[in-house]
């Protein structure tokens, strides 16, 4: 053993620099399984340490309605704090006139009773009692301009801004987005009547429950207590736990980006080897000759193998453990929380663990050929042992995918999924190696006759022995795929939303109109030139019957799969005498009006809760429409295109029988200009103060800031892969050194100028950044078609913009890093070279 | 096989297959050698010499035939079995030296010995480099040595293991004049002081005419066996 590891070591001597440069390729997939790994870990400490800031409080029961005496008095009988909230969205007007969704709230107690709460000046909320005063978010502020002591109008009430929101528990950093908060007193809230214009609001009442009370518990009980009362609960446990869930899924899945960078360094790391081993040839021929056993010599090579992957995931580990400082930065968009910086060792052990074992398991492929090194070498350098199959490199294979199959797996903790992604990455990687094969093929059959002899030469390099088409056009190629599929999936998602407000479609939606409001919004629209183009009545509703069981009794059997969602949920359901151009029959008849008096109403039903709630054509319903009970029989299901920016409906009822039913209107407006869309908000804003306004433009701008952040925060994950790939490339570029050196010192001898050697050297980086460019690009415009039909369902976005742009791009980048790699190849003086060949 | 002999080779033969068909280098060879004796394969190029040495010292299986070394028939051993005996009683020197390149001379001396994980052969192998002159130059790596100079850290690798019988492929092949005559004394002095059996396969006449017996091959079979005055 000592004459082994004595011999691992000696035999690195003139080589490791080298070999620390072909470990760096395993580098960035272990920083980026250890980074997001600990940063998953430092989350998950985060939620377990600050589980109740994420509802404020223990428990939290709301509805839609007031509170009734009997559930008051039942979420008291609790034992501890209770504090009472309302919220409804409503518009604000800003001093300067500029309109703004915003979620308007008052709480009375002692909410939130834990987390933090900041609040600039600190005093801020004991003055909302004072008057009309309003503490508001931040970015609201910011977006209108306006600072401590400036002014915000909601409904008829103009308030004073005395504190800047800055944190809030139980706040969604993306619903803040769109309609950010503004608090109010509850006595100035109700002041601005716009809770009594029908407008939605819900109101919440928050518990802080006695020290040692099971809040499961709690809520399992009130629950049953309050069975009829149409509550929400929430408990901080059950946040916690979807939080967990989905941090969970969220870091499960990028770490298979990490993966994915260390498996190509793995690929790097095996095909250096490859090269090193080819070159230590002649050292294992004496070392058998002089009596080695097979598996001595083997022995050698793995240990230094295995160097190679605890170099690479020692190196990975510290920049893996930088990574954290970087990644909160990176998805502070995403994280509930100020993480606090923590290493975690168990992370660290797997990312090690992972990078040695994939980078050992890719390096025993060239490794294996040790085992059958013949010690004739020594007699007779071309000697080569006949190419028997060895099955050890089956066993090695099976190994490889057993390990990617097990990460994922492991990872995502859905067999499923990690066959999908083994399946992914085989496919991936057998097109791109199938790539690199038909392009050497093609480069030895090609007819280049007619080209110069600086084109010709760089052009066979391509194929001639010891090339490396095979491991750049996969290390690019991946690179490549990866960065265009991101790009493309991010042009498509955004492509489709640009589309949503362009033609007749609307890009102006109001709703909260009021029956009597509704006819002076048209005139409204009409005088400020934005006619409305469609409106529609809504009528909240809930089911109270199917297929002759009351919804009550459904929902508390558990065993007949019909999601309490459906069953509960209020549904606001429209009526009207055809369908719009966002709805299609699938099943049935449309009937657009029946007499007001209709036993049993035809309505259309979409077709996913048709497919929830089991139901097919024919199928009877009872409704609860506000105290009245209407009876329906499906009478057709509809396909609805639930992304178009408009009101879309569960349910659509035919004229006549909800035609007196108390209805709010939504209405929507198509406006030419930004200045259009401006001056009507402005106008419906000072005129029905209680409507509010989504502007189809600031939505789009709010969609683009999020998916920007996504794209970058997955575009950084990915570049880890990108980056891999070009450390791949300079440590095949310097793998070839030698042989270079040597190539380009038998030219010069042979009398080639430098700027020939250049140019050789352009032909055949600009060839292999090309072909690689233009696989991996196609293999993106496949992959981004698939996910566009199947995932997004959009349609793909047209690829040739970028798909240039990466071409460019990749090339140019190729051809800069191989000439950098390659600096200095054609100074070698030519004497000294050659006299080392002798 | 007598007590006395150290070599013996029945009927050997070597075919290879190649993409015109089997090519036979080595066709029924047979002959055996006494211990310390020194013979000469000599032959043109493509005779079969550097084939022969290969078999005889097990680094490769005949296709028929037998090679007795030291009293195992080493064409029934495989390749870990044939290694174990060229590290107990081989010698090699080679026309290109093979030595390591990551290993200085002295290491690289060492390394048979290593192999058989014996310890404390250094004092040896200084004494086996100061005996072939090359004291001062212990801790150089082979690419700092001259050709002469790196073929004497060859011959005391050779030696380091004490082998029964050494084998020499064109072992002046690459050196110039002089070297070669200083090589060729230091290969048959140790050969003498250590009572080696030597087995020498060479181009040089002159060098062949220093051994006891000469080897004629000639298209894979031996032409003539023959006793020298040496």
């Amino acid at each position: 053993m000592s004459f082994i590891l004595k011999m691992a070591w000696r035999d690195t001597r003139a080589s490791r620099r080298r070999l620390l440069l072909y470990s760096l390729s395993i580098v960035l997939g272990v920083a980026a399984l250890i980074g997001i790994s600990s940063l998953g870990e430092s989350l998950r400490a985060a939620v377990d340490s600050q589980a109740k800031g994420l509802l404020g409080a223990d428990l939290s029961a709301s509805a839609r309605q007031d509170f009734s005496g009997k559930a008051l008095a039942r979420l008291r009988a609790t034992g501890g704090e209770m504090s009472l909230g309302i919220a409804t969205t409503t518009m604000a007007t800003f001093a300067d006139g500029s309109h703004r969704l915003m979620q308007l709230t008052a709480v009375e107690g002692g909410f939130p009773f834990y987390g933090e709460v900041e609040v600039v000046p600190a005093g801020a909320f004991a003055r909302l009692a004072e008057g009309d005063n309003a503490i508001v978010e931040e970015a609201a502020l910011t977006q209108a301009g306006i600072s401590l002591g400036g002014e915000i109008k909601l409904g008829p009430t103009t308030f004073t801004v005395v504190g800047v929101l800055k944190k809030y528990p139980g706040q969604s950093p993306f619903a803040t987005l769109f309609a950010p908060r503004v608090q109010v007193s509850m006595a100035a809230l109700q002041a601005t009547k716009l809770l009594n214009r029908g407008s939605l609001s819900q109101r919440t009442a928050y518990l802080k429950l006695p020290a040692g009370t099971d809040a499961r518990e709690a809520e399992r009980r009130l629950r049953d207590e309050l069975r009829g009362e149409r509550l929400n609960f929430a408990t901080a446990e059950e946040r916690k736990q979807q939080l967990g869930d989905a941090l969970k899924n969220v870091f499960s899945f990028t770490s298979l980006v990490g993966f994915l960078a260390l498996f190509l360094g793995a690929v790097g790391v095996a095909s250096a080897m490859h090269v090193f081993i080819r070159q230590r040839l002649p050292t294992v021929a004496v070392l058998r000759c002089l009596g080695a056993s097979a598996r001595t010599s083997f022995a050698i090579y793995l240990l230094q193998g295995l160097g190679l992957g605890l170099a690479g995931s020692a190196l990975g580990a510290v920049l893996g453990l930088s990574l954290q400082f970087a990644l909160p930065i990176v998805l502070q968009n995403f994280l509930p929380y100020h993480l606090e910086f923590v290493v975690a060792w168990p992370a660290v052990l797997k990312g090690v663990g992972a990078g040695v074992g994939v980078s050992l398991l890719f390096t025993l492929l060239p490794l294996l050929e040790v085992r059958r090194i013949s010690p004739l070498h020594v007699l007779r350098s071309g000697y080569d042992e006949a190419g028997r199959p060895d099955p050890a490199r089956w066993l090695v294979y099976a190994a490889i995918a057993a390990a990617v199959f097990g990460f994922a797996t492991l990872q995502t903790t859905s067999w499923k999924v990690g066959l999908i992604f083994s399946a992914a990455m085989g496919v991936g990687f057998a097109v791109l190696a199938g790539a690199a094969r038909g392009v050497i093929w093609a480069a030895r059959r090609a007819r280049t006759g007619w080209l110069p002899y600086t084109w010709r030469q760089g052009v066979a390099n391509v194929h001639r022995p010891n090339n490396r088409t095979l491991l750049l056009l996969m290390s690019l190629g991946l690179g490549t795929f990866m960065l265009l599929t991101l790009l493309l999936a991010r042009a498509a998602l955004l492509g489709q939303l640009q589309g949503m407000g362009e033609g007749d479609r609307p890009n102006l939606m109001f709703f909260d109109v009021q029956a009597d409001q509704i006819d002076r919004l048209g005139a409204i629209a009409r005088r400020e030139g934005v006619p409305l183009t469609k409106t529609s009545p809504i009528i909240t509703m809930r089911l109270s019957g199917l297929k002759g069981r009351t919804a009550e009794e459904l929902a508390a059997d558990r065993n007949n799969g019909l999601p309490n969602w459906a069953l509960r949920r209020e549904y606001r359901s429209t009526y009207r005498g055809a369908l719009d151009e966002a709805e299609k029959v699938i099943a049935g008849k449309f009937e657009g009006a029946v007499p007001a008096d209709a036993a049993r109403v035809p309505v259309s039903i979409e077709e996913s809760l048709a497919k929830d709630l089991q139901l097919k054509l024919g199928d009877e319903l009872e409704f609860n429409v506000q105290g009245v009970p209407v009876k329906a029989v499906i009478g057709s299901i509809r396909q609805v295109e639930w992304r178009r920016m408009q009101t879309n409906f569960f349910f659509v009822f035919p004229r006549g029988p909800l035609d007196a039913a108390p209805a709010t209107f939504a209405a929507a407006a198509k406006a030419k200009t930004p200045a259009d869309t401006a001056r009507l908000q402005r106008a419906v804003g000072k005129e029905l103060p209680n409507v509010s306004a989504i502007d189809l433009g600031f939505v789009l701008g709010l969609l683009d800031g999020i998916f920007t952040k996504i794209a970058w925060a997955v575009s950084f994950l990915a570049s880890f892969t990108v980056i891999t790939g070009l450390v791949v490339l300079v440590s095949a570029v310097l793998m070839g050194r030698h042989q270079r050196v040597r190539e380009a010192v038998l030219l010069r001898t042979l009398g080639a100028q430098r700027a020939q050697l250049r140019q050789i050297m352009l032909a055949e980086y600009a060839v292999l950044g090309l072909l690689a460019a233009v696989t991996g690009g196609l293999l993106a415009v496949a992959a981004n078609a698939l996910l566009a039909k199947f995932l997004f369902k959009v349609s793909p976005v047209p690829p040739l913009p970028l798909l240039a742009g990466a071409v460019v791009v990749v090339t140019l980048l190729t051809i800069v890093t191989g000439w950098l790699a390659n600096r200095g190849v054609s100074n070698h003086p030519p004497l000294a070279v050659l006299r080392e060949e002798t | 096989m007598s007590a006395q002999t150290i070599l013996k080779v029945e009927r050997l033969t070597k075919t290879y297959a190649t993409a015109a068909g089997p090519l036979t280098v080595l066709h029924e060879v047979s002959f055996d050698l006494r211990a310390g004796g020194s013979c000469a394969v000599v032959g043109p190029s493509g005779s079969g010499k550097t084939t022969l040495l290969g078999l005889c010292a097990g680094l490769d299986r005949p296709t028929t035939g037998s090679v007795h070394l030291d009293g195992r028939e080493i064409g029934g051993l495989d390749e870990d079995g044939r290694a174990r005996v060229r590290n107990e009683c081989v010698g090699f020197v080679f026309q290109n030296f093979q030595l390591i390149p990551t290993l200085t001379a002295l290491e690289n001396v060492l390394v048979p010995l290593e192999l058989r994980g014996e310890a404390g052969g250094e004092a040896e192998a200084r004494a086996l480099l100061e005996r072939v002159g090359l004291g001062a130059r212990l801790d150089h790596y082979p690419v700092k040595l001259s050709g002469g100079e790196q073929q004497r850290v060859a011959l005391a690798r050779a030696f380091i293991n004490r082998p029964r019988i050494l084998f020499c492929d064109e072992p002046t092949g690459n050196l110039d004049g002089d070297t070669a005559h200083a090589m060729v004394d230091l290969i048959f002095g140790l050969n003498r002081e250590r009572g080696t059996t030597l087995v020498l396969v060479t181009h040089d006449l002159e060098l062949a005419g220093r051994t006891q017996r000469i080897m004629r091959l000639r298209s894979g079979a031996v032409i003539s066996d023959e006793t020298t005055g040496a």
